[in-house]
C-alpha cells in the first residue's frame, strides 16, 4: 500500500482547545520526544499545573503574540505507520481570514473546532465558509470538552444537526462530526471509553481514511511549464524538453496535447520523471516532457490536453481574498502570478463583498480591505491560460503582486 | 512505494516533486541563485533533488559553502569530491580569511559558529546571489516551524516577520529590491525521518561519520565534542574513546556524537525513528543556547 501524505489545516481558536488538541494530536501519535515533553512539563510545573499542558507544544504562536508580531500560520509534521502528515495550524483570533486562507490554501481537509458548550457560533460558520470557498473538500468537525458536559450524546447531537445545517448550503460534500475531549484525549487518537453511545471513527482514525487527492483520472492534463531544458551537451545536442510539475490529470506518451496560450497543438513524444522516462506521469509529479512539433515554448506557458484546453483570457472574473495592509480597489495597477506566469494587471472593478456574518456576496464597489473577500474583474496586459477555480484548484489560483514594494497583496480564485 | 496502476504517489514522491517545483522556479524567476552547500545530510539532499530537477542539464548554479576552519575534515573531502563529481562550481568562504584581516575577532570559548554570519552575507553580497537555498526543515523547531519556503531578506541579510508573505498554493512571491535576496527552503516539509528515507531510497553517499565508527571524544555540556585544535579538551575534560556517530554535521566546537552502533542508512532511520531526542536537542549546543535564550526572553515578559 501507497504510504501517503495527507495535507490538513486547523481553524478554531485557542478558546475553543485548538493548541490542546494539535498538542494531543502530536502527542498521542508518539510524534513529541522527549526534550520537547520535558520542556513543556519544566513550563508547565512553573506554572503550577500537574500534568503537561499540552498547548504549549504550539507556544510559539502564543509568545509572537504577546510580542505584538503578526500571527502565522505554523506547520507540523507527524505520520503513523500508514500515513504521513502535515497539518497548518492557523491560529484563530487575529487576522484567522488571512492566516486561513493561507493555510487552506495547500490543504484539502480542514478540522474545525467547536466547544460544544457553545455550540457553531459565528467564527464556526467563517471557518466553514472559507473552507468552502477555497475548495477543501473534507471537513471534520471536532466537538470538543465532551468532558464538561458529561459526554451527553444530546448536545453533540444538537451540534452536529446545526453544523450540517450551515454547511449545506456552502456546497461542502463531505462532513464529518467527531465528539472528542482534547484535555482528556478522548477519541482523539484512543476511542472514548465515556462515549459509547457514538460509533464513529476516532479523529485520528478519520485522518488515516480520507481518500487523499483527486484521482488524477478523472481531471483533465494542465502542465504549466516553468523551465525549458535545453542541455546542448554532446550526449543531448538537441534535447528540449519542457519543465513543471503535473497539475492535475494523466499525460501518456502518444497523447494530443494543446499549448496555451498560443492554441497550438502537437503530440506529446516523450516523459522524464526527474531522470526516468515513462510512458506515462500523472499530478502532483515533476516532469519533463518532449514534443513532437517545434513550437516557441516559454515559461509560464501551459501544456494541456487537447480536447479539454483552459480558457484563454485576458479579462477574468475573480475571487480574491485581500493578504496585505494595501487595499485592493478599482482601477488600482499591480502584477498577477499564475502558477509560472506573472503578467501586468489593472482592476477593472470591484462588484462585492463576502459579509462574514450572513455569509452573503453584497453589492459592494469600494476599495476590500485586509481580510475582505470579495469579487473583482481583471484587466491582463497578456493573454493567460486558466480555469475556473471550483474545478481545476491550481492553474485557478493567483496571487496579485504590489509591483513596487513586491508585497503579496491578495490572493485569487479565478471564476470562469 | 508510488502506485501507478491505481495513480497514487508515495509520500516521499509529493515531497519530492515539491521539491523540484521549487527549484525549477527559483531558476525560472531569480538571476543568481546559489545552494548553501556543508556537506551536510540536508544540504546532499538539496543538491540531489536539483541534478534531478534540471537533468540532462548540469545544476544551473553554483553552491556556497562557509568553511569555519573546524570542519570536519572528512566532511570536507566529501564535499570537495562531490562537486567535482557533478560538475558543479564551488564558492567557499573561509572565516580564517575574516579573522586574518581584522573583520572578525576569535571569540573566548573557540566556537566558530556564531562568525559565520558575516561571511555568508558578505559572500552573498559579493557574489550578487540573490537566491540562496538553504536545508532548513520546518520540523527543526519552533520558529522554523513559521518560516516560508520563500523567505525574503533584507540588506542585513534579516529576517522580518512582519514582512513575512503569505504563501499560497504552490504560487510563491520572490520579488525583491536590490540588495535583497530571497532564502529559499525546498525541504520546508521533509521531517529528519523523511531525509533519511530518501537517502535510503536514492542510495545518496553520505560523509561517514553520519554512521558509526570509533572516535576520541570528551564529554561538554552533556554530548560528546570530538578532540582536536579547535579547543578540546581543556580544564579536566577527559577524552574516551567511543562508539559514535553525528546526526548533524556543523562546528567541531559544538556538534556533538551520539553514541550508536548504526553502520548503514537503514540502522540509522530505526535508531531516528526510535529516538526520544530531537535530532538538535541531542546534538547541537549552538541551538540549546539558543532556545535556553528564548525560554528567558518568554519567562521576562510572562512571569
Amino acid at each position: 500500500m501507497t504510504h501517503e501524505l495527507l495535507r490538513f489545516a486547523t481553524a478554531g481558536s485557542v478558546d475553543d482547545g485548538k493548541s490542546t488538541l494539535v498538542g494531543r494530536l502530536l502527542h498521542d501519535t508518539k510524534s513529541v520526544l522527549a526534550d520537547q515533553l520535558a520542556a513543556i512539563e519544566r513550563v508547565s510545573n512553573e506554572r503550577g499545573m500537574d500534568a503537561a499542558d499540552l498547548a504549549l507544544l504550539t507556544d510559539g504562536l502564543r509568545a509572537e503574540r504577546e510580542q505584538g508580531i503578526t500571527i502565522d500560520v505554523a506547520y507540523r509534521y507527524f505520520s503513523t505507520a500508514n500515513r504521513s502528515f502535515i497539518l497548518a495550524d492557523t491560529p484563530g483570533h487575529v487576522q484567522y481570514t488571512r492566516n486561513m486562507v493561507t493555510g487552506a490554501s495547500t490543504t484539502e481537509l480542514a478540522l474545525i473546532l467547536i466547544d460544544v458548550r457553545h455550540g457553531v457560533v459565528e467564527q464556526t460558520r467563517r471557518h466553514a465558509a472559507i473552507a468552502a470557498l477555497l475548495g477543501v473538500r473534507h471537513i471534520a468537525v471536532a466537538v470538543n470538552k465532551m468532558d464538561l458536559v458529561n459526554y451527553s450524546k444530546a448536545d453533540f447531537d444538537a451540534v452536529r444537526t446545526d453544523f450540517i445545517e450551515i454547511a449545506r448550503p456552502l456546497g461542502i460534500e463531505d462532513v464529518t462530526v467527531i465528539p472528542v475531549s482534547a484535555l482528556v484525549g478522548d477519541n482523539i487518537v484512543d476511542r472514548s471509553a465515556q462515549m459509547p453511545w457514538y460509533e464513529g471513527q476516532t479523529l485520528l482514525e478519520y485522518l488515516e481514511a480520507v481518500p487523499v487527492g483527486l484521482d488524477p483520472r478523472e481531471l483533465p492534463f494542465r502542465l504549466p511549464v516553468q523551465y525549458v531544458t535545453r542541455p546542448r551537451t554532446a550526449t543531448h545536442p538537441d534535447f528540449r524538453g519542457f519543465a513543471g510539475r503535473i497539475a492535475s490529470g494523466v499525460v501518456r506518451v502518444g497523447d494530443e496535447v494543446v499549448i496555451s496560450p498560443v492554441g497550438r497543438t502537437t503530440t506529446v513524444t516523450g516523459i522524464d520523471v526527474l531522470g526516468t522516462p515513462t510512458d506515462v506521469a500523472f499530478s502532483p509529479q515533476s516532469v519533463t516532457v518532449l514534443l513532437a512539433d517545434e513550437i516557441d515554448i516559454v515559461r509560464g506557458d501551459v501544456i494541456s490536453a487537447a480536447e479539454s484546453a483552459p480558457q484563454v483570457t485576458r479579462e477574468i472574473n475573480a475571487t480574491v481574498c485581500v493578504l496585505g495592509e494595501t487595499p485592493i480597489s478599482a482601477g488600482q495597477r499591480v502584477l498577477a502570478r499564475f502558477g509560472p506566469k506573472t503578467v501586468r494587471a489593472i482592476v477593472g472593478s470591484v462588484t462585492d463583498r463576502l459579509d462574514l456574518n450572513s455569509l452573503a456576496h453584497l453589492p459592494h464597489t469600494g476599495a476590500l480591505e485586509l481580510n475582505d473577500v470579495g469579487t473583482i474583474t481583471l484587466r491582463l496586459a497578456d493573454e493567460v491560460a486558466v480555469d475556473d477555480y471550483d474545478v481545476l484548484r491550481t492553474t485557478g489560483a493567483f496571487i496579485l503582486v504590489d509591483d513596487q514594494d513586491g508585497s503579496t497583496l491578495a490572493g485569487g480564485m479565478t471564476r470562469c | 512505494m508510488t502506485n501507478i496502476s491505481d495513480y497514487t504517489l508515495d509520500h516521499l514522491d509529493v515531497l519530492e516533486s515539491e521539491a523540484v517545483h521549487i527549484f525549477r522556479e527559483v531558476v525560472g524567476e531569480f538571476d543568481r541563485p546559489v545552494l548553501l552547500f556543508s556537506g551536510g545530510k540536508d544540504s546532499v539532499v538539496m543538491l540531489h533533488l536539483a541534478v534531478k530537477a534540471f537533468a540532462p542539464s548540469p545544476v544551473p548554479f553554483p553552491v556556497l559553502h562557509v568553511d569555519t576552519g573546524h570542519n570536519f575534515p572528512e566532511v570536507i573531502t566529501y564535499r570537495d569530491e562531490t562537486v567535482d563529481r557533478l560538475g558543479v562550481r564551488l564558492v567557499v568562504a573561509h572565516v580564517q580569511d575574516w579573522i586574518d584581516d581584522g573583520r572578525l575577532r576569535e571569540r573566548s570559548d573557540g566556537t566558530r559558529n556564531p562568525l559565520q554570519t558575516v561571511p555568508l552575507l558578505e559572500s552573498i553580497v559579493s557574489n550578487k546571489f540573490d537566491a540562496v537555498f538553504g536545508g532548513g526543515r520546518r520540523d527543526e523547531e519552533k520558529a522554523r516551524a513559521k518560516e516560508r519556503v520563500f523567505s525574503l531578506r533584507d540588506e542585513f541579510g534579516q529576517w522580518d516577520p512582519r514582512r513575512q508573505r503569505p504563501e499560497l498554493w504552490d504560487v510563491y512571491n520572490g520579488r525583491h529590491r536590490p540588495g535583497e535576496h530571497v532564502r529559499v527552503f525546498p525541504l520546508s516539509n521533509w521531517t529528519e525521518v523523511d531525509v533519511w528515507r530518501y537517502i535510503e531510497r536514492e542510495d545518496i553517499a553520505l560523509p561517514q561519520l553520519y554512521f558509526s565508527h570509533e572516535r576520541d571524544v570528551f564529554a561538554r555540556d552533556g554530548m560528546w565534542l570530538t578532540a582536536g585544535d579547535w579547543g578540546g579538551p581543556t580544564g579536566n575534560e577527559q577524552v574516551v574513546r567511543k562508539t559514535v556517530r553525528y546526526r548533524t554535521v556543523g562546528d567541531m566546537s559544538c556538534t556533538g556524537a551520539v553514541e550508536s552502533t548504526a553502520t548503514s542508512v537503514s540502522d540509522v532511520i530505526v535508531e531516528v525513528a526510535a529516538s526520544r531526542l530531537t535530532e538538535r536537542g541531542a546534538t547541537r549546543a549552538d541551538d540549546r543556547m539558543s532556545e535556553a535564550a528564548m525560554e528567558d526572553r518568554k519567562r521576562e515578559g510572562y512571569f
